[in-house]
């Protein structure tokens, strides 16, 4: 994977360098202004997220903070899951992509505009949900809630987005596809079919509409999204990013090859079938939960194929994580990655299910995945990228180190909190006396038993909130001291004859 | 054989290299699932079918739900109760396919930070329903519900209400033109009888043409309709579930 980097005045003289019978040298550049763009565009949209995270989690156990109309828990608890998943998540690994495809592919992105369309569009499509679902303007589906115009607008961008990224492998000096890439194209293809098939719908009018699904059908419809955008928003372009960046950090190549393969496709076949585990004991039929339930099970095995992959190719180098914040972070990542799959299986068993459906465990569940797997994995990357995007080091290493304690020690207590009050919930109501009847037939007393365990998360949630700051002071103090002009990266690779070279330095 | 495949310069190495054929054989993978586990429900119709004594929702019914949604209250209120003994002395008899057969969009929720909804429906008087709505605090001490006092002053807003319900018939919800035409007058004559109620319950005098009608009537009307028989429970509560 080593490039040769060449100064930027260099490049002239480099392709003349070329001996003659030595094979033909492209000489290119990569575009890192966009990596830089959706750098930025991550941090400042997770905080923004997170802190609309923080506001509910204070809602919660405090209700006098639901500030009027547009305010109200309601109204943001989806405010709070778009922006993080769409806009933070969501920038991040548009970052990881722009930035490790270029460079596994060895050619410049297919079409600047098309990035530039693509980090606009995108950044304007969360605009418009951070207005409008205020506004009380929503679908109520769950990770779908944005309305019609905004769902044409993301396919809009998608496809510009799937043109430049296939655009890109098109045009590549790289023979071989390296498994990153595998991650990012089954990320590409299958959110642009999740989303057309779940956000079918007959407006109304322009802020209204309803699903063309109805009852059992719309249910399974959205939950085979709604799993699937966790699968395929949230895991599987983050295994790319892992595949890419973690190798990097550690200076390691990847534990298996074998293993990436096996675990590759199986992955991609066994989750779509998923989606029904958020349907136990609900009114679909029995064989679909069934069904679901299953594959949740099997899909513990690609799972941790992932995690191994990553962690082992840490061997031999674990030594490094001494000094370095991002493999620290990566570590936390992988292992959260790790513990939410298999948890993840547990919680489809339909016995358990029964139990942990409605409460405050699935929540723990996810947020031990949110901020565990994504955030650690982001903040990583982002650690690791903002010095070779801004030729500077990083401000501190200090600061990253207390950031990594931080957000650990968040996490903890986030998802402690979470479990407990989640199996509390799950116990109470279903508890009998000798007599049979409930023993707690008042839900408030669960409310009221759970109320203490919300102010712990809040604890825990503003912690890592606070270790988000923490990587903005040290990303903003590290810009502040880059040099002003910042050139796109020069380099020199074989030309394969056949690939259009449209990207080339012309001299 | 499949070792031939994924060793180092196996077989999978030369699909590496065709991004073509990478996607086709990536898309074919996630249709499997998705073919198998829909083309039953859809072409089978299976839980489409409304029992026969469920009802589309009237008008007013249609712009109450959209309050509910607009409010997001699916964010902390399930309308799915599950077949388990406590559930079902809890909130009811559980919740049938043929029920929820006119629900677009679906509103079963995946979290009960309030109680399930699902048979709300004529527990509690209107004017109960108005002062919860007010301020949660003054009839569930403690509750952790927010308030939505707007409700009791914003005006009913009716102008979209036939197009939600043309719309909704073309989903298919099985409308009349009539009740197409003329769901703003529908909705209205609905709003007089409850706020008429709400009055004779010792309320407010004022509350005809605001949200809080419309969100009363779609919450009274929640599991009044085609409920499972008490036969059907009692299998279920006998095979179903782990009960404790
Ligand atoms: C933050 C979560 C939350 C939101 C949002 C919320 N509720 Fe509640 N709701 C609760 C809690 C907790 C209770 C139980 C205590 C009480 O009665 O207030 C409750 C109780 C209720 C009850 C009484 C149920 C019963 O069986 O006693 C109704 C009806 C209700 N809510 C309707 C709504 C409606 C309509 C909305 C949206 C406009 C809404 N809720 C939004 C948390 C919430
Ligand atoms: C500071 C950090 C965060 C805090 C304090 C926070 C807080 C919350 C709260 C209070 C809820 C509502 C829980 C409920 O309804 O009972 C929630 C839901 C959710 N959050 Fe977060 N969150 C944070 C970060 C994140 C991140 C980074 C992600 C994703 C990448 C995320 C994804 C979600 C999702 C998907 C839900 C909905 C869960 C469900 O419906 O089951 N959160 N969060
Ligand atoms: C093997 C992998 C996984 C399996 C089998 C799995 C399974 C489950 C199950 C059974 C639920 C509970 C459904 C319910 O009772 O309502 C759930 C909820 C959830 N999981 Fe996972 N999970 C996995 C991995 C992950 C990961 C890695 C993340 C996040 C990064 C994640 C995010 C979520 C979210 C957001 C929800 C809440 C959905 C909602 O109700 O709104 N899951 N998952």
């Amino acid at each position: 994977m080593a490039d040769t980097p060449v100064s930027p005045g260099a490049t002239a003289a480099l392709a003349a360098t070329a001996a003659p019978g030595q094979a033909h040298l492209d000489v290119f550049r990569y575009d890192d202004k966009i990596v830089r763009h959706f750098t930025l565009a991550t941090i400042l949209w997770g905080f923004v997220g997170m802190l609309v995270g923080v506001i509910i989690a204070l809602q919660l156990p405090f209700p006098e903070a639901n500030l009027g109309e547009y305010l109200s828990f309601g109204r943001l608890r989806p405010l709070h899951t778009n922006a993080v998943i769409f806009a933070f998540a969501g920038n991040a690994i548009f970052a990881a992509i722009y930035y490790s495809t270029q460079r596994l592919c060895k050619a410049r992105m297919f079409s600047d505009w098309m990035s530039r369309f693509h980090f606009w569009g995108w950044q304007g499509i969360i605009v418009a949900a951070a207005i409008t679902l205020p506004l009380g303007i929503t679908t109520s589906k769950e990770y779908a809630e944005l309305e019609w115009p905004i769902d044409i607008a993301i396919t809009v961008v998608w496809v510009v987005f799937a043109v430049n990224f296939f655009g890109t492998l098109w045009r590549r000096r790289e023979k071989h596809m390296y498994v990153a890439l595998w991650f990012y194209i089954a990320t590409i293809v299958t959110v642009a079919v999740l989303h057309l098939g779940n956000s079918m719908a007959i407006p109304s009018s322009f802020w209204n509409s309803y699903p063309i699904y109805r009852g059992v059908q719309d249910a399974l419809v959205q939950w085979w999204y709604g799993h699937n955008a966790v699968a395929f928003f949230l895991t599987t372009p983050f295994l790319g990013l892992m595949y890419y960046f973690l190798p990097k950090a550690a200076e390691r190549p990847v534990f298996s090859y074998r293993l990436s393969i096996v675990h590759f496709w199986s992955l991609v076949f066994i989750y779509i079938w998923a989606g029904p585990h958020h349907l136990n004991y609900t009114a679909v039929p029995e064989w679909a939960a069934t069904l679901g339930m299953v594959f949740s099970v099997m899909l513990w095995m690609p799972s941790w194929g992932g995690m191994i992959n990553g962690l082992f190719t840490l061997r031999g180098a674990w030594h490094k994580l001494r000094d370095s914040a991002v493999l620290k972070m990566f570590v936390i990542g992988i292992t959260f990655y790790g513990m939410s799959t298999f948890e993840g299986p547990m919680l489809s068993v339909k016995s358990v299910n029964a139990l942990s459906h409605y409460t405050d465990w699935n929540i723990a569940h996810v947020h031990s995945g949110a901020l565990g797997w994504n955030g650690f994995m982001t903040f990583g990357m982002i650690y690791w990228l903002v010095p070779r995007l801004w030729k500077r080091e990083l401000w501190s290493q200090r600061l990253a180190n207390a950031h990594f304690w931080t957000g650990t020690i968040g996490i903890l207590l986030y998802v402690l909190a979470m479990y407990t009050s989640g199996i509390t919930q799950g116990l109470m109501w279903r508890a009998f006396d000798d007599a049979g009847r409930l023993l707690y037939p008042d839900f408030m007393e669960t409310v009221i038993q759970i109320k203490p365990m919300y102010w712990v998360r809040l604890i825990g949630g503003t912690l890592y909130l606070g270790g988000v700051v923490m990587l903005m002071v040290n990303v903003w103090q590290t810009i502040r001291r880059a040099p002003k002009d910042l050139p796109d990266p020069a380099v020199a690779v074989p030309a394969i004859s056949g690939t259009p070279a449209k990207d080339l330095v012309t001299s | 054989m499949f070792n031939r495949f994924i060793k180092a310069n196996g077989r999978h190495r030369r699909i590496e290299g065709w991004p073509l054929v990478f996607t086709v054989l990536t898309v074919l993978a996630i249709l499997v699932g998705t073919v198998v586990e829909f083309a039953p429900l859809f072409l089978v119709d299976q839980g489409m079918a409304p029992n026969p004594g469920v009802e589309p929702w009237t008008p007013l019914e249609v712009a109450g739900r959209e309050l509910y949604i607009r409010e997001g209250c699916n964010n902390c209120h399930s309308q799915m109760i599950r077949p388990f003994r406590q559930e079902l002395e809890r909130y009811g008899p559980f919740t049938t396919p043929a029920e929820t057969a006119y629900e677009t969009p679906f509103l079963w929720g995946s979290k009960r930070t309030g109680p399930d909804l699902a048979r709300v429906g004529g527990k509690y008087p209107h004017l109960w329903h108005v002062r919860h709505m007010e301020n949660p605090r003054s009839t569930s001490p403690n509750s952790i519900m927010p308030p939505y006092p707007w409700l009791l002053t914003r005006t009913m807003d009716l102008d979209g209400l036939s197009g939600q319900m043309r719309a909704l018939r073309t989903v298919g919800l099985p409308y009349t033109d009539e009740q197409v035409d003329n769901a703003a007058a529908l909705a209205r004559a609905q709003a007089e009888t409850i706020a008429a109620e709400i009055v004779e319950q010792g309320g407010p005098d004022r509350l005809a043409d605001r949200e809080i009608t419309a969100l009363v009537a779609f919450l009274q009307r929640l599991g009044t309709m085609g409920a499972a028989s008490t036969a059907e429970v009692a299998t279920a509560s006998n095979s179903g579930g782990p009960t404790p």
